[in-house]
C-alpha cells in the first residue's frame, strides 16, 4: 500500500517536472541551451486575460529574445507582488491600485510596462432597475468584491455625490454572478471579459434564450473619470539599480511578450487557443470574447503599448490617495516614489519593435464581433 | 467477541449505498417542495434558493459529467477529467497523511517519553491549528521553492502535501499521546504495575505495553488524519493554484457556476470520492490491527 503513495508521489512529481511546473530561476544554467532563465507571476490562472504573454512563448517569441519564461498562475492567496518581491518570480503582472499600497509599504517593484491602458471594470444592472449612472446606485443594493478591486466602483460613486456609507447598501458579490441574476444584488461588479460574458452566457428564465446586451445597462469606469489602471508587468526595483543583466532582461522580456500581444490583437482566435492549449479550462466562445475584450483594453495604444500615459498614472494615484471605501481606508497616503513606474525599458522595447516593423499602436484595431455561447461553450 | 472481518466492509455497502441514497432524495425534495426563493425570514435567509442555478438537479448534474469537459475538440469529458483530478489529489493527500502521521506519532512520542516535552509542546500543538490555512498556504509555497535538498528540485505539489501534512499531524499527534499514556490512567490496569515490578526499562514498555494499548485512540485519529489530509489538499490546492487536482478544478469553474451550473459539482462529488477512499484505506488498516482493539473495545 506504501508502495503505492510513494509510486503516486513519484509519478505526480515526474508529470511536474516534464510540465516544467518548477520554481523561480535561481539563475541555474540550463544544460542543453544557454536561455536565460525568467519566471512570470500571473495574478490568476490561465485564461485570455494573459494571452500576450502565452502567445509570445507559443510562437517563440521569448526564444528569439534569448529567454525561457515560464508562466507561473496564480490561487485564491497568491499576491504576485509579493511573489515578485521575495525573489520567487523575476516579473509579476497586477493591477497598479493593488500594488501602490504594497509600494507605500515598502516593497521595491516597478512598474515597467503599463499593458492595459482602460479598465475593464464596470458595474452592471438590468435594464428595470433604473440604474444608468453612478448617481443612481443610491438607495441600491451595490456588488462589490472587496480586497483592492472596489476603488473604482467607490471613486466613481463619492464623484457622483453618493455616500458610499449610508446611500448604499453594501453587498459582497463573490466570483460568480448568481447574486446579481437572484436579484442579491441590483448593480453588480463585472469585468468587461469575464463576468459580464457569464451573464450573457446565461439562459433568461423570462425569453428562454440567452440573456442580450439590450437587457443590462452599463456604467463604464472609464466614462467616468474614474477608471485605475489595471494589468501591469512589474519588476523588482532593487535589481533593476544594480543588476545590468536585469535591465537588459527586462527588455528582452518586454519586446517579445509585448510582440505576443500584438499578435494577440491580429489573431484573436489563434491566441484563444493557445491559451486553451496551455491549460485554460473556460470555454471556446467565452475565451474568444475575452481575448477580444482584452484586446479592447489595450488597442488601439494611445502612445505605443506597454508605454505609461502620464496623465492616467495621475488619475490613478489621485484616487488612490483621495477615495475611501467602507472601512474608511484610503489605498495611499502619499504620493508614491519616482521609482513606482518607468517608461525607460518599455520605450527601448517598443522602439526594437518598430525597428522590425511591428506595429505598436493598432490605430487600425477593430474589434471582433464575437457570439457568447450557452455556458461559454 | 471478535466479528469475522470479511463481513464487517460489505455490511457497510449497503448502509453506505443507502445514505447516498438517501441525500440523492433530500436533495430532489428539497428542490421539489420548496420554493425557488428558498425561505426568507424577515431580510434573513433561512434556507437556500432552489433554482437550477443554485441547485441544479442531480441527472443534470450526472448529463454534465457525462459532456466534455470544454468544446476544444479534443477536450475529454468531465467525469474522466474529474477521475483524473481526483487521481491527483488522492495522491498529493496521500503524501500528506504519510508525513502528517509521522510527525505526529513522532511528536506523540516525543510528550509520551519527556514530560516537560508534554508541558512544552502539546500547547503548540493545539495552537498551530488555530493558524489560518489561508494565511501559512502561501508562506509554505514560498519557502518550498527556496528549498535545495541535495539532487531534489521541490515540486509545487510538495507544498501542498506539508500544507495537508499540518492538518492531518493534529489529530495523530493527540490521540497517540491519549494512547500511549492510557496506561497511566487506567487505576484498574495492572499491566503497567506488572511492567513496573519487573523492572522493565522505558522503551521496552513502550513497544510491549502502550503502543498497542494506543491502537484504539489511533484509528479514529488517523481517519480524522485522513479526512484532514484531503480537504486541506484541496483547500490549498485552491489557495496555490496548483494544477491538476480537484481544487483547481473547483475554482476554475466557479467561473461558469451561473452560465454552467452543473460543471462545478463534479469536482465536488471528486472530493467526496477521494474522501471515501482515503477514509477506506484507513479502514483496511483498521482492519489489521483489529486484534489490539478486542480487549479495549469493552471500555
Amino acid at each position: 500500500m506504501h508502495r503505492k503513495y510513494v509510486l503516486t508521489a513519484v509519478t505526480g512529481a515526474v508529470a511536474l517536472a516534464l510540465t516544467g511546473c518548477g520554481g523561480a530561476s535561481a539563475g541555474t544554467p540550463e544544460s542543453d541551451s544557454d536561455l536565460i532563465p525568467v519566471t512570470l507571476q500571473l495574478q490568476w490562472v490561465a485564461q485570455a486575460q494573459f494571452a500576450g504573454y502565452y502567445a509570445a512563448v507559443d510562437q517563440g517569441y521569448y526564444e528569439d529574445e534569448g529567454l525561457d519564461v515560464t508562466i507561473q498562475e496564480a490561487g485564491t492567496d497568491t499576491v504576485p507582488i509579493d511573489v515578485l518581491a521575495s525573489g520567487d518570480a523575476d516579473y509579476a503582472i497586477s493591477w497598479v491600485p493593488k500594488v501602490l499600497g504594497s509600494i507605500e509599504q515598502g516593497t521595491q517593484v516597478t512598474n515597467v510596462a503599463q499593458v492595459f491602458e482602460r479598465s475593464g471594470t464596470m458595474q452592471i444592472a438590468f435594464k428595470d432597475s433604473g440604474i444608468v449612472e453612478p448617481a443612481d446606485l443610491a438607495g441600491k443594493k451595490v456588488g462589490s468584491w472587496g480586497y483592492g478591486n472596489e476603488w473604482e466602483l467607490f471613486a466613481g460613486m463619492q464623484e457622483a455625490g453618493v455616500d458610499t456609507s449610508s446611500d448604499i447598501e453594501l453587498v459582497q458579490q463573490a466570483f460568480d454572478m448568481n447574486g446579481f441574476l437572484a436579484g442579491d444584488i441590483d448593480a453588480a461588479q463585472a469585468m468587461t471579459y469575464n463576468e459580464y460574458a457569464q451573464v450573457l452566457e446565461t439562459e433568461n428564465p423570462e425569453t428562454g434564450k440567452l440573456y442580450q446586451p439590450e437587457d443590462l445597462n452599463v456604467i463604464d469606469w472609464n466614462d467616468h473619470g474614474t477608471a485605475m489602471l489595471q494589468d501591469a508587468v512589474w519588476a523588482d526595483s532593487a535589481r533593476l539599480a544594480e543588476d545590468p543583466a536585469y535591465e537588459e532582461t527586462t527588455v528582452a522580456f518586454l519586446k517579445a511578450s509585448l510582440k505576443g500581444w500584438v499578435y494577440v490583437r491580429d489573431h484573436p482566435e489563434e491566441a484563444a487557443t493557445i491559451v486553451t492549449a496551455a491549460g485554460s479550462t473556460l470555454g471556446a466562445s467565452h475565451q474568444l470574447w475575452q481575448a477580444n475584450e482584452v484586446n479592447k483594453l489595450i488597442w488601439p495604444s494611445t502612445s505605443g503599448i506597454g508605454l505609461m500615459n502620464a496623465d492616467q498614472w495621475e488619475q490613478t494615484v489621485a484616487i488612490a490617495m483621495g477615495t475611501k471605501n467602507e472601512t474608511g481606508a484610503t489605498v495611499i497616503t502619499s504620493e508614491p516614489p519616482e521609482s513606482a513606474y518607468t517608461t525607460e525599458y518599455v520605450e527601448q522595447a517598443t522602439a526594437e519593435l518598430v525597428e522590425a516593423g511591428v506595429d505598436v499602436m493598432g490605430a487600425q484595431y477593430e474589434p471582433l464581433e464575437v457570439k457568447l455561447e450557452a455556458g461559454g461553450s | 467477541m471478535s466479528r469475522p472481518t470479511s463481513r464487517a466492509l460489505p455490511r457497510g455497502v449497503p448502509a453506505g449505498l443507502a445514505g447516498v441514497l438517501a441525500l440523492a432524495a433530500a436533495w430532489e425534495a428539497y428542490k421539489a417542495l420548496l420554493p425557488d426563493d428558498g425561505w426568507v425570514l424577515g431580510d434573513t435567509r433561512i434556507l437556500p434558493r432552489t433554482t437550477d442555478v443554485a441547485m441544479p438537479h442531480l441527472w443534470d448534474m450526472v448529463a454534465r459529467a457525462a459532456e466534455p469537459l470544454t468544446s476544444a475538440a479534443d477536450a475529454e469529458p468531465l467525469w474522466l477529467a474529474t477521475l483524473r483530478g481526483a487521481g491527483s489529489t488522492l495522491g498529493v493527500a496521500a503524501v500528506g497523511w504519510l508525513t502528517g502521521v509521522t510527525v505526529g506519532l513522532l511528536v506523540a512520542v516525543l510528550m509520551a517519553r519527556f514530560l516537560p516535552a508534554r508541558a512544552g509542546l502539546l500547547p503548540w500543538v493545539v495552537l498551530s491549528q488555530t493558524v489560518p490555512l489561508i494565511a501559512i498556504a502561501p508562506l509554505v509555497k514560498r519557502w518550498g521553492s527556496r528549498l535545495e535538498i541535495g539532487a531534489l528540485d521541490w515540486q509545487d505539489w510538495m507544498s501542498v502535501a506539508v500544507i495537508a501534512s499540518y492538518l492531518a499531524f493534529f489529530p495523530v499527534a493527540v490521540g497517540a499521546l491519549r494512547g500511549f499514556t492510557s496506561p497511566d490512567h487506567a487505576s484498574t490496569d495492572v499491566h503497567l504495575e506488572l511492567f513496573r515490578a519487573y523492572g522493565v526499562g522505558w522503551w521496552a514498555t513502550f513497544w510491549r505495553l502502550r503502543v498497542p494499548a494506543s491502537v484504539p485512540f489511533l484509528l479514529p485519529a488517523l481517519r480524522l488524519a485522513a479526512a484532514n489530509a484531503v480537504v486541506g489538499t484541496v483547500v490549498a490546492e485552491v489557495s496555490t493554484g496548483l494544477r491538476g487536482g480537484l481544487g483547481r478544478m473547483i475554482v476554475e469553474f466557479g467561473a461558469s457556476a451561473s452560465a454552467d451550473p452543473a460543471k462545478q459539482w463534479s469536482p465536488i462529488a471528486g472530493a467526496a470520492l477521494v474522501g471515501l477512499a482515503a477514509t477506506g484505506v484507513v479502514a483496511l488498516l483498521g482492519a489489521g490491527l483489529r486484534r489490539y482493539q478486542t480487549g479495549e473495545e469493552a471500555r
